[in-house]
Order: structure tokens, then C-alpha cells, then sequence
């Protein structure tokens, strides 16, 4: 299995360290060159505000929306949440094909940063880290929430997309990392059926 | 301030990985940042070519000014303070900044001592000439180092060195005995653990950006190449001849910073770079303040 990992800012080199020590392969995009057959997608921490400006001016956007929107298993992490989100408070849309709505820096400044555990169906308890993350205001009819932290939600899932507002790359626990790669894992030998 | 904090401080640092954060003094300009792509912004009185070239003392910035600019935009602000002024430290903390630059660019509050940023929430980033100062500088509570460069001058070569250096001393560190890193740690004036950990790791233990003189999408890559997570413009932009274009063209080239052809064709048609002055030039070596 292939993972592409968005690359344009942020932290992606934390989320190949830990596809590789799934021993699963990856390979970094930044330009619309790096854009190959992939089992699964994974949108970064970072700000979105970049990633969306660069997606749009390296030509990024038309080639990953339409993987994304046919289906392809996608994992957004704090920023990469707020790229998939329909709605943005506080900011542009960028993908807009889960059907969310994302405050951004809902918890505040870097003073409001924090570490906490929570439950997350379908995985368990695991630990979370925020920082300037934002939460999800409102999810929509399609999209399942997984997670929620002091009432807010935190984490959710509708069809291949996987969203979470917390950064899982930052903690040894594997687990959530895992959970996408069965996504994408699925998703993979769901296409070979087809094609046989 | 507790071990939690320091990690999450550590965190935010990785976050702007990969991005450039920019020198701005009013909100228009941090607006400006924001569209062409930086990742954060520095907010200051006086960009660095200025207070280099108006001499006297230099300060903290205004907390209203700051203010103003953490509300023109939503990507994190920094702001600068003396090296040592841990009341101007406190003043910023107070203020919700997202990460103080204790900066050799401003008048040095205390010729001795830096501040002690274990004793702060807020994170703060240092500059670092070699590895003994970045060193230094963590076991003070430091989350995220850069380079020192010289700044304002638009001149590179300063960073380049910086880099250079701090990159073949972590080299030389991994390479060595077990039995020989208590003298190493002696030499350099550094806590032993941190030794230890750059022994084992080969890296430093949080995010190091490159500072000082970067002034094209050239100066960027090049620095991107020789090691930096991310970059720091501060007089390149708003003292070039079309700052918006040229903070954007220098995003990208952060981000394909290995690819030629794509640096090639976004370092056209940029206009007037900064002037620049040669380090020979300069009287005032801010790089050596704070060592």
C-alpha cells in the first residue's frame, strides 16, 4: 500500500515516521508532478491558510478534490480537517466535501494549546494533543461523530473521510493511524473486485 | 513551567515546519503575510534594515500595535523581545502571544544572562550562531531555535555559516564515543543530557529555522537545503520592490525547495530585491549579542 502525504507546509514528516513504522509506504506531494495511483491520502497539521493558497497555485486542487470526491480514503489532521470542511468559521473553504462545519483556532491562542485522553469510538481511548486546533461546530447529516471533548467534537468520518482535530503524529499511540490504513486497506481491495 | 507545556511549545514549532513566517509592522502588511502564504508573523516596530539604519536603542514592540496585528490575522504572531528582558517577556505572555523571539535584533536588555524561559507558558524561539548557543538556549527553556544571520542586511552568508556550522558540530557529536561526550559537553558549555541527545538522535530536540539575510526565493532553497525546517524574512520582503509577490514566490520556494525548474520560473520578474549591505560593511554585528 501507497499513502501520499500533503507536503506543501506543516507537519508531514511526523505522519510518514509514523506510516513507516506501520511498515506502510508513502510519498510526500508538492507538486502536481508527485499526484499518483494512491490507496489513501493524509492532509497535515500546519495552517490551512497556506495549504489552501498553495493547493490552488501549484494546480494541486483539481487532481486531489476529484480523487477525494471519487472516493479515495483521506485522513485530515487539525488543518487538514478544516481543508475537508464544507463550512470554515474563521476561514476560506478549501475541498469542502465533508459535510462539517470547522471553527478554526476554536480553542484560542498557543496559551490555550493543550494534551488530554478521550474516547474515540471505533478505536478506544486514546491520547490528544491540540494545538491552536480547531473543533468541529456542527456535523452534518452524513457525518458520523467519533469523538467529542468537553462537548465538542473532535473527531468524525463520513464515507472515505476521516477528520480529526487533534494530531495524532505527535503521539507514540498508533492506533488512529491504523484505523486509516484499514480504510484505505478496504477501499484498496474494494477497487481490485471491481476491476476483476 | 511544566514538562506538558514545553511539549505542546515544541509542537507549535512543527506545525510552522516548512513555512516562512514574515517580519511585519503594521497590520497591513501582516494581512499582506497572511494572502502571500506566511505561516506565522513577527511583529515589530522597526523591520531589522531599519533599526540598523536609525541606531539607538531598540525595544519591545507596543502591546497595542501587537494587539492590532494579532487581530488583522489568524495565523500565529511572534514578537521580539530584548535578550535577557524577561519583564518585556512577560508583558508579550500577557498579551496571548503565540511565541516570543528573545532576538540579538534588539538592544541586549542584560550582557550576561538571557531570560529564564522555563519559568514562562508561552514558547520562545532563540538564535543560535553554532550548537553550543542553541544548546544553551534549550536547556534555558528555548522550543524552537533559528539561525542568527545578520539580520537586515540582506546578506545570507552569515546564516549560511550558522547553519553550516551548527550542522557539522551535531555531526561531529554523533560520532563520538560514549565515553568522550562529557568532555564534549565540558568544551561546549552545554548540560550533558542535551549532548546525549544529539549523540543519539543527530538532530537537535526541537524545530531549527533559518534566520537573517534571506531576501530571494534563492536565498530560501538554499537554506532549506543545507538543513533548515523553515525560514525567516524579515527585511527581504517589505524592503523589495514588490513585497506581496515576493513573500509568495519565497512560500513556494520553501515548499519545492529542491526543484530548480520551479524556483527557476518563480524568481522571475521579481523586481528590486532589497539593496542589501555587505558584512563588511556593517558596524554592528548583531549576531555576536547573546552568546
Amino acid at each position: 500500500m501507497k499513502i501520499g502525504i500533503l507536503a506543501l507546509q506543516g507537519a508531514f514528516i511526523e505522519h510518514k515516521t509514523m506510516l513507516e513504522r506501520l511498515g506502510c509506504g508513502s510519498f510526500e506531494i508538492r507538486k502536481k508532478e508527485d499526484v499518483k495511483a494512491m490507496d489513501g491520502l493524509i492532509l497535515p497539521g500546519g495552517e490551512s491558510t497556506v495549504m489552501t493558497k498553495l493547493l490552488h497555485e501549484l494546480a494541486l486542487y483539481e487532481p486531489l478534490s476529484c480523487m477525494i470526491r471519487n472516493g479515495l480514503p483521506v485522513f485530515g489532521t487539525c488543518a487538514g480537517l478544516i481543508l475537508l470542511a464544507k463550512d470554515v468559521i474563521g476561514g476560506k473553504t478549501c475541498f469542502g466535501c465533508m459535510n462539517i462545519t470547522a471553527r478554526r483556532n476554536a480553542y484560542g491562542r498557543q496559551l490555550g494549546s493543550f494534551r488530554t485522553k478521550g474516547y474515540m469510538a471505533g478505536i478506544g481511548t486514546i491520547p490528544m494533543v491540540f494545538i491552536r486546533g480547531p473543533y468541529i461546530e456542527h456535523a452534518g447529516d452524513r457525518a458520523e461523530v467519533l469523538a467529542r471533548v468537553e462537548g465538542h467534537i473532535v473527531a468524525a468520518r463520513q464515507d472515505n473521510m476521516l477528520v480529526v482535530s487533534f494530531h495524532p503524529e505527535l503521539m507514540p499511540d498508533e492506533r488512529l493511524h491504523s484505523f486509516f490504513l484499514d480504510m484505505a486497506a478496504k477501499h484498496r481491495a474494494e477497487k481490485t473486485a471491481r476491476a476483476i | 513551567m511544566e514538562q506538558t507545556r514545553y511539549e505542546l511549545n515544541k509542537n507549535l514549532a512543527q506545525m510552522l515546519k516548512g513555512g516562512v513566517i514574515m517580519d511585519v509592522t503594521t497590520p497591513e502588511q501582516a494581512k499582506i503575510a497572511e494572502e502571500a502564504g506566511a505561516c506565522a508573523v513577527m511583529a515589530l516596530e522597526r523591520i531589522p534594515a531599519d533599526i540598523r539604519a536609525a541606531g539607538g536603542v531598540s525595544r519591545m514592540s507596543d502591546p497595542k500595535m501587537i494587539r492590532g496585528i494579532q487581530e488583522a490575522v489568524s495565523i500565529p504572531v511572534m514578537a521580539k523581545v530584548r535578550i535577557g528582558h524577561f519583564a518585556e517577556a512577560q508583558i508579550l505572555q500577557a498579551i496571548d502571544i503565540d511565541y516570543i523571539d528573545e532576538s540579538e535584533v534588539l538592544s541586549p536588555a542584560d550582557d550576561v544572562y538571557h531570560i529564564d524561559k522555563t519559568k514562562f507558558d508561552v514558547p520562545f524561539v532563540c538564535g543560535a550562531k553554532d550548537l553550543g548557543e542553541a544548546l544553551r538556549r534549550i536547556a534555558e527553556g528555548a522550543s524552537m531555535i533559528r539561525t542568527k544571520g545578520e539580520p537586515g542586511t540582506g546578506d545570507i552568508v552569515q546564516a549560511v555559516r550558522h547553519m553550516r556550522k551548527m550542522n557539522s558540530e551535531i555531526r561531529c557529536l554523533a560520532g563520538l564515543a560514549e565515553d568522550e561526550l562529557f568532555e564534549a559537553a565540558k568544551q561546549m558549555q552545554v548540560p550533558l543530557e542535551l549532548v546525549r541527545y544529539i549523540h543519539e538522535n543527530a538532530k537537535l530536540p526541537v524545530v531549527n529555522f533559518a534566520a537573517g539575510g534571506v531576501a530571494t526565493p534563492a536565498d530560501a532553497a538554499l537554506m532549506m537545503q543545507l538543513g533548515a525546517e523553515g525560514v525567516f524574512v524579515g527585511s527581504g520582503i517589505f524592503k523589495s520592490g514588490d513585497p506581496a509577490r515576493r513573500a509568495a514566490e519565497i512560500v513556494k520556494a520553501v515548499t519545492n525547495f529542491s526543484d530548480a525548474k520551479i524556483l527557476a520560473a518563480l524568481s522571475e520578474d521579481l523586481g528590486e530585491a532589497m539593496v542589501g549591505i555587505n558584512e563588511q560593511e556593517i558596524e554592528i554585528l548583531m549576531a555576536e549579542r547573546g552568546k
